[in-house]
C-alpha cells in the first residue's frame, strides 16, 4: 500500500517552494499546480499492485528525500560536452538538475524555435496556457507529480517543411551535489507539417550521487514529417529515473524511436505513441544493458487508431549480476485501423545466472483485417556461434564479448546520426571488453 | 601430421565413433566418405573440439602434440580448421570484424604481430578472389542472409585466410549448385600444398570429381571399414552404401 509519508513529504515540499520563491511561474500557473498535487495526492505513488507496475518498485524513489535545485549548479561547458553523443547539433538545450542552463545552451531561433518552457509560460503564451490546462487531470500520479512540481523542459517548434540536417539536442544533467535531486522536466515538441527533424533527449550524471529525474516529453508528428527521437539514458549508479514520452502521428508521419539505457539504479520508460492518422508509421527501437543491481522497465504502447498504419518493434537488453529488466509491449489496433501492420520482437541475452527478465506482449485487436506479430527470447549466448569463433581461434573469453557487442551493435547500427551511432559503438566495445 | 588412434566418442549416451584409426601426412587429401549417421560430421567435430562429444577412449596425435588436450581456439591457432557443414549466422558481426579478429588471435599464438586494418584488408581482397567472392559480401553480417553457397564460399574464404595446416571440410558440397560448388572446389584446390593436409568429408561422390583425393575412407557405424583409392568412390557410386553393410569390412590401415 502506498505509504503517506512520501505524499505528505511532496506536499510539504510542494508549499516549501511556493514560500522560498523557488518555485516561479505567473499567478495562473499556481491552481494548475494545485490541481495535479491534489491529484497525485489522490493517486499517490504506482505500486506493484497497479498492473503496469507489476514489476518495479518505485519504494525507494517513494521513500526518498529528494530536494528540488534553485538553480543549475555551476558545470562547465567541457564537461558537458564530454556526455554529449552528437559530434555536431544544429541546437542544444541544456538543463543542469532539471534547471535551464543558457550559457551551456546554444539555441539559434530561426525556423526552428526553441526556448525553455518556463520562458514561454512568463510569456503567457496562449496556445502553451490552454494545453497546461489540461495537465492536472492526467490519469497517471507521475504525470501530476510531473506537472506539480514541473520547473522547466525544453518547447522545441520545427516549422512547416523544415529539414534539419543536425539534431537538437536536449541535455539533462544531474549533477553530483551534496542533497539528492529531484527534477521534473517537461518537454513538449511540435515538429511541423513536412518536416524533417532528429531530436536527442540525453540524460546522463556526474557522479554516483543519489538523484529523482521524472521527465516528460510531448510530442506531436504533424502530416508528412518524419522525426526521429533518441533517447539516451546514461545514469548514475544511485539515479532513478521515470521517463515518458507521449507521440502524436499525423497522416503519413513517421516517427523512429529509439530508447538506450546504459545506466541507473533504477529506470523506467513509457513510451506511448498514437498513430492517429491514415498512413502513420513508427518504429521503436530500445535497448538496455544492465549489471549489478539495476533495474530497467520499458513499457511501451502503440496505439493504431487509423487505417493502413504500421510499427516496427525492436527492443533488445543484456544482463549480467543481478539485474532485472522488464519489457511490456502493448499494441491496440481499434476497429476502424484497417489493414495495420504491427510487429513487436523482444530480445533479452543473460550474461549470469542470476539476472531477471519479466517481458510480455500486449496485443487489443478490435479490427479485423490485420497483421500483428510479436515475439520474444530470454537467452544465454548462442553456443553454437561461441563454438564457431572459437573454431576460428578466437578465445572463449573475446567471443563471448564479440557475441556480447554484435547483440547490442544490431540496435545501435539502426542509429541515423552518424556521430551518435559512432560514440554508442565505441562505448560498446569498452563496454564488453574488446581489445 | 595427424594421427587418429581408436578413437571412440559418445553424443549423450549413444556411442558414434567406436574406435577410428586414421593417419593423415602433410600434402595429403583424404575423402571420408559414409551414409547418413555414420559418424563423418562428428569425427569433424571432435577433431575441432566441440563440447557437444564425450571423448571416451584412443588419442588424436597432431604435429606430435595431444590434439584432444587443447581447446577449440588452441586447435585453430595450431592449424586447425574445420569448414561448417552448417555455418552460423552472426548478426552484428562482419566476416571482416571477425575474420580480422581471428587471424590476428592467431598470429599473436605464432609470435607474429598483428595485422592492421590495411594491410587485413588487402589479405582478404586477394583471397577473396580465390572464391569470387563479392568484397560488399564480406562487410554484411557474417553469414547472416547468406544464400547457401555463399556460406559454403565464405568458408573456403575463411579457410584461405587463416591458412591452416590441417583444413577439415565438413560436407561443404551439400546443399550447392553446380557452379557454386564449382567455385568452391576450385577455392580448394588452390589451396591444396604439401604442407597442408585436408580431410573432405561427403556423402556424395560427385565432389571427388573436383576435388580429387588421394585416399578415400569409408565409415560405417563409426568405424571406417573400407579404405582404397578414388576408384573405391566410383564403386560406391555404382553400387550405393547398401553394399558397405552386407559386405566384410576390410582392416584400415
Amino acid at each position: 500500500m502506498q505509504s503517506q509519508p512520501s505524499i505528505d513529504r511532496y506536499t510539504a515540499l510542494f508549499k516549501q517552494q511556493y514560500a522560498n520563491g523557488s518555485a516561479r511561474g505567473p499567478e495562473w500557473l499556481l491552481p494548475i499546480r494545485e490541481a495535479a498535487l491534489a491529484n497525485f495526492r489522490e493517486r499517490g505513488f504506482p505500486t506493484t499492485h497497479d498492473e503496469d507496475w507489476k514489476y518495479t518498485s518505485l519504494d525507494r524513489i517513494a521513500a526518498g528525500d529528494f530536494q528540488v535545485a534553485r538553480g543549475p549548479a555551476s558545470v562547465s561547458l567541457d564537461t558537458v560536452l564530454a556526455h554529449s553523443f552528437v559530434a555536431a547539433v544544429h541546437a542544444r538545450i541544456v538543463f543542469v538538475d532539471g534547471c535551464y542552463a543558457p550559457e551551456l545552451s546554444s539555441v539559434t531561433n530561426s525556423e526552428v524555435r526553441i526556448e525553455s518552457l518556463a520562458a514561454v509560460v512568463l510569456r503567457g503564451d496562449a496556445v502553451l496556457r490552454e494545453r497546461v490546462s489540461s495537465w492536472p487531470g492526467e490519469q497517471n500520479s507521475l504525470l501530476a507529480l510531473n506537472t506539480a512540481f514541473v520547473n522547466d523542459g525544453a518547447v522545441i517548434r520545427v516549422g512547416r517543411g523544415c529539414r534539419l540536417g543536425q539534431p537538437i539536442e536536449l541535455m539533462f544533467v544531474a549533477t553530483d551535489g551534496a542533497t539528492p535531486l529531484a527534477s521534473h522536466p517537461r518537454n513538449l515538441v511540435v515538429c511541423e507539417a513536412g518536416s524533417e527533424a532528429p531530436i536527442v533527449e540525453n540524460y546522463c550524471s556526474l557522479g554516483d550521487g543519489k538523484y529523482f529525474t521524472n521527465s516528460v516529453t510531448d510530442m506531436l508528428v504533424e502530416a508528412d514529417a518524419i522525426v526521429d527521437h533518441y533517447c539516451v539514458e546514461r545514469e548514475g549508479a544511485n539515479g532513478f529515473h521515470v521517463n515518458q514520452l507521449a507521440v502524436e502521428v499525423a497522416r503519413n508521419g513517421r516517427l523512429t524511436a529509439h530508447t538506450v539505457t546504459l545506466g541507473g539504479a533504477l529506470v523506467r520508460n513509457d513510451v506511448h505513441v498514437a498513430l492517429n492518422g491514415e498512413g502513420a508509421e513508427c518504429t521503436l527501437n530500445g535497448l538496455y544493458l544492465l549489471d549489478g543491481q539495476q533495474h530497467v522497465d520499458n513499457h511501451t504502447e502503440i496505439d493504431h487508431a487509423q487505417p493502413h498504419t504500421s510499427s516496427r518493434e525492436l527492443y533488445k537488453g543484456i544482463l549480467s549480476g543481478a539485474a532485472h529488466a522488464v519489457f511490456n509491449g502493448k499494441i491496440v489496433v481499434r476497429r476502424d485501423a484497417q489493414k495495420t501492420d504491427a510487429r513487436q520482437t523482444n530480445k533479452n541475452l543473460l550474461l549470469s545466472e542470476n539476472g531477471v527478465v519479466n517481458t510480455k506482449p500486449q496485443l487489443e485487436i478490435y479490427a479485423d483485417d490485420v497483421k500483428c506479430s510479436h515475439g520474444s527470447t530470454i537467452g544465454q549466448l548462442d553456443r553454437d556461434a561461441l563454438f564457431y569463433l572459437r573454431s576460428r581461434g578466437i578465445g572463449s573469453d573475446d567471443a563471448r564479448s564479440l557475441l556480447s557487442y554484435a547483440f547490442a551493435s544490431d540496435v545501435v547500427s539502426r542509429i541515423r546520426i552518424a556521430s551518435m551511432r559512432e560514440r554508442l559503438d565505441e562505448y560498446l566495445l569498452q563496454r564488453f571488453g574488446r581489445n | 601430421m595427424l594421427e587418429i588412434k581408436n578413437l571412440r566418442a559418445k553424443a549423450g549416451e549413444k556411442e558414434i565413433l567406436r574406435g577410428i584409426n586414421l593417419k593423415v601426412a602433410a600434402g595429403e587429401v583424404h575423402a571420408i566418405m559414409g551414409p547418413n549417421g555414420s559418424g563423418k560430421s562428428t569425427l569433424a567435430h571432435v577433431l575441432s573440439g566441440r563440447e557437444n562429444y564425450a571423448v571416451t577412449g584412443g588419442e588424436v596425435i597432431y604435429n606430435g602434440k595431444d590434439l584432444l588436450a587443447m581447446s577449440p581456439e588452441e586447435r585453430a591457432r595450431e592449424g586447425v580448421f574445420l569448414a561448417f557443414q552448417y555455418p552460423v549466422e552472426i548478426p552484428g558481426v562482419s566476416t571482416t570484424y571477425f575474420l580480422k579478429a581471428a587471424v590476428n588471435a592467431i598470429r599473436k599464438h605464432r609470435g607474429q604481430d598483428e595485422l592492421d586494418a590495411m594491410e587485413f584488408l588487402a589479405l582478404i581482397k586477394e583471397k577473396m578472389k580465390l572464391v569470387e567472392m563479392d568484397q560488399a559480401l564480406a562487410n554484411r553480417p557474417l553469414n547472416e542472409g547468406f544464400s547457401g553457397g555463399e556460406k559454403k564460399r565464405n568458408e573456403v574464404l575463411q579457410m584461405a585466410v587463416l591458412d591452416p595446416r590441417l583444413a577439415i571440410l565438413d560436407e561443404t558440397d551439400s546443399g550447392l549448385d553446380i557452379d557454386a560448388l564449382r567455385i568452391v572446389a576450385g577455392g580448394v584446390n588452390a589451396l591444396r600444398s604439401k604442407d597442408r593436409a585436408m580431410m573432405v568429408i561427403t556423402h556424395y561422390q560427385r565432389l571427388l570429381d573436383y576435388i580429387v583425393p588421394d585416399v578415400i575412407h569409408v565409415l560405417y557405424q563409426g568405424q571406417i571399414v573400407r579404405t582404397g583409392t578414388k576408384e573405391l568412390a566410383l564403386e560406391l557410386e555404382a553400387k550405393g552404401y547398401d553394399w558397405i553393410k552386407t559386405a566384410p569390412a576390410a582392416a584400415a590401415h
